[in-house]
């Protein structure tokens, strides 16, 4: 069949617009991010505004600083389950956990963190594990109001009994409601499992080394990155891990496209377990 | 006199994106086993599965599909004569650049995977050499993907829904985008073979 190609959507073209007025205006740069995702979380930012479309958000937003915030929360990782893929998390426990045990001090980046459920999941693996004492976990977003959230660890109760579910389909050895208080509608994380976590504001579009880890936890972030900016961001892991260190990415990520992803050898490839090679 | 600067958009190939739910997998075998073995155009799709496990998923198909069926993989462009299935807890979308891409984004009609999301972002790409398919199912996820593969000039085909197991999807559909063809679940697969002329 034959046809011309045609021309670009107006959608598509406000989207380009929007990235670039958001960057050049506000210093957010999303001109890394895979556009489909990205148009989607655009898009629903505008719906929820009111605004008629992209286009009118930009306007808005390139005079209208307090409009910033929430649009760049809008775009943001979205929040997780604990436990998340229960597998992964008991690979965790019985792979890896014994290997960082050996070090005397254990650096872990877990990076977009969204609102900590992730976070909190690996706190309780290392508590369980007897050595949260001596681990600092450093949790990242670019977004200061979902550091906010998970900072607080306050979650919906009617999600605790996923959340205990995959706890136990993860290993874990006790009860899941040993780690937090219910109250109403909520439950909130108890306090001393947050003694060893630090949230800061980290972006890894444009942010470089943070921290000298042992092993690095980033989920379904990459995903919505563009492969060049993919690939960038696995060497910025790469950078930060220790010789031998682990990095545990999301179960569907695809690596075929990124050549900073040889530094890594498969600990267990469906999981997406990674050690950087020695030599690396 | 200035020529028009060409907008340097690829040009793309048809493609089918269907989306089932409840009574998914009979129907799937049904119409992938019908589908001609030189079917020049990928098939996407999404079904609502409950379950975790797409690579069984996509074994029991594979069983009963004339062509390959395999899980969509992120970053990787749909090739021609193969079947895609949606990997269970994330929407697949079709990127800029025609490739896979997968997200985590919040449920839509209570879906993830979504059959709205993929339709969408690949009638963003295809436009109207997409053909969009929807077949049975118990809610009405679909409707609003297939209304944007219709406005972008692809072609709507939907179950007749006495032939459905469940009504409510391709009745939602109908209401909701139209459709131009409503087809029963045995004469799909020949109705997209005689489309492509195979």
């Amino acid at each position: 069949m034959s046809h011309t190609s045609p021309r670009p959507e107006p959608e598509d073209i406000e989207l380009d617009a929007f990235v670039r007025a958001l960057h050049l205006r506000h210093g957010y740069d999303f001109s890394g991010y895979a556009p489909a995702s990205l148009k989607r979380r655009v898009q629903h930012v505008a719906d929820s505004g009111g605004y008629e479309n992209i286009g009118m958000l930009t306007s808005r937003m390139l005079r209208d600083d307090t409009l910033v915030p929430d649009i760049v929360a809008g775009l943001s990782v979205p929040v997780s389950d604990m436990f998340r893929n229960p597998s992964v998390f008991a690979l965790l426990r019985s792979e890896v956990l014994p290997v960082l045990a050996s070090y005397p001090r254990i650096n872990i980046w877990q990076a977009g963190c969204a609102h900590g459920e992730e976070v909190y999941s690996l706190a309780i693996l290392l508590e369980e594990a007897g050595l949260y004492h001596r681990a600092q976990i450093y949790a990242t977003d670019f977004s200061d109001a979902a550091l906010a959230r998970a900072q607080e660890g306050i979650f919906m109760a009617k999600d605790a009994r996923t959340y205990s579910e995959n706890y136990i389909a993860a290993g874990g050895q006790r009860s899941l409601s040993d780690y937090y208080h219910a109250r109403y509608e909520r439950i909130k994380i108890d306090e001393s499992l947050k003694r060893n976590i630090s949230f800061a504001n980290h972006n890894l579009a444009a942010d470089g080394v943070f921290c000298e880890a042992h092993l690095i936890l980033c989920r379904n972030v990459l995903i919505y990155f563009s492969n060049t900016l993919q690939n960038q961001v696995l060497g910025l892991f790469r950078d930060s891990l220790v010789r031998g260190g682990f990095l545990c990415l999301g179960n569907r990520e695809s690596l075929d496209f990124a050549p900073a992803a040889s530094a890594f050898t498969a600990v267990n490839a469906q999981a997406r377990i990674f050690r950087l090679a020695a030599g690396a | 006199m200035l020529k028009r600067a060409s907008s340097g958009w690829p040009q793309v190939h048809k493609a089918i994106v269907i989306g089932c739910s409840a009574g998914g997998v009979q129907a799937l075998s049904t119409l992938l086993g019908g589908l001609a073995q030189n079917l020049p155009a990928p098939v996407i799709v999404v079904c609502h599965m409950g379950s975790e496990d797409t690579h069984m998923f996509c074994d029991i198909l594979n069983h009963r599909s004339r062509l390959p069926v395999t899980e969509a993989l992120e970053r990787h462009p749909p090739v021609m004569g193969t079947v895609y299935i949606a990997p269970a807890s994330y929407h697949l979308l079709i990127e800029r650049d025609g490739c896979f891409a997968l997200s985590v984004d919040d449920r839509v009609c209570f879906c993830r995977p979504a059959i709205d999301v993929l339709f969408c972002s690949a009638s963003a790409y295809y436009r109207q050499h997409l053909i969009g398919v929807v077949l049975t199912g118990a809610n009405d996820d679909g409707s609003q993907g297939l209304k944007a593969i219709r406005q972008r000039g692809g072609l709507g085909i939907v179950q007749t829904p006495d032939s459905a197991e469940a009504k409510a999807m391709p009745e939602s559909a109908i209401r909701i985008a139209g459709a131009d063809h409503i087809v029963s679940l045995p004469e799909i697969a020949p109705h997209l073979n005689q489309l492509f002329g195979c």
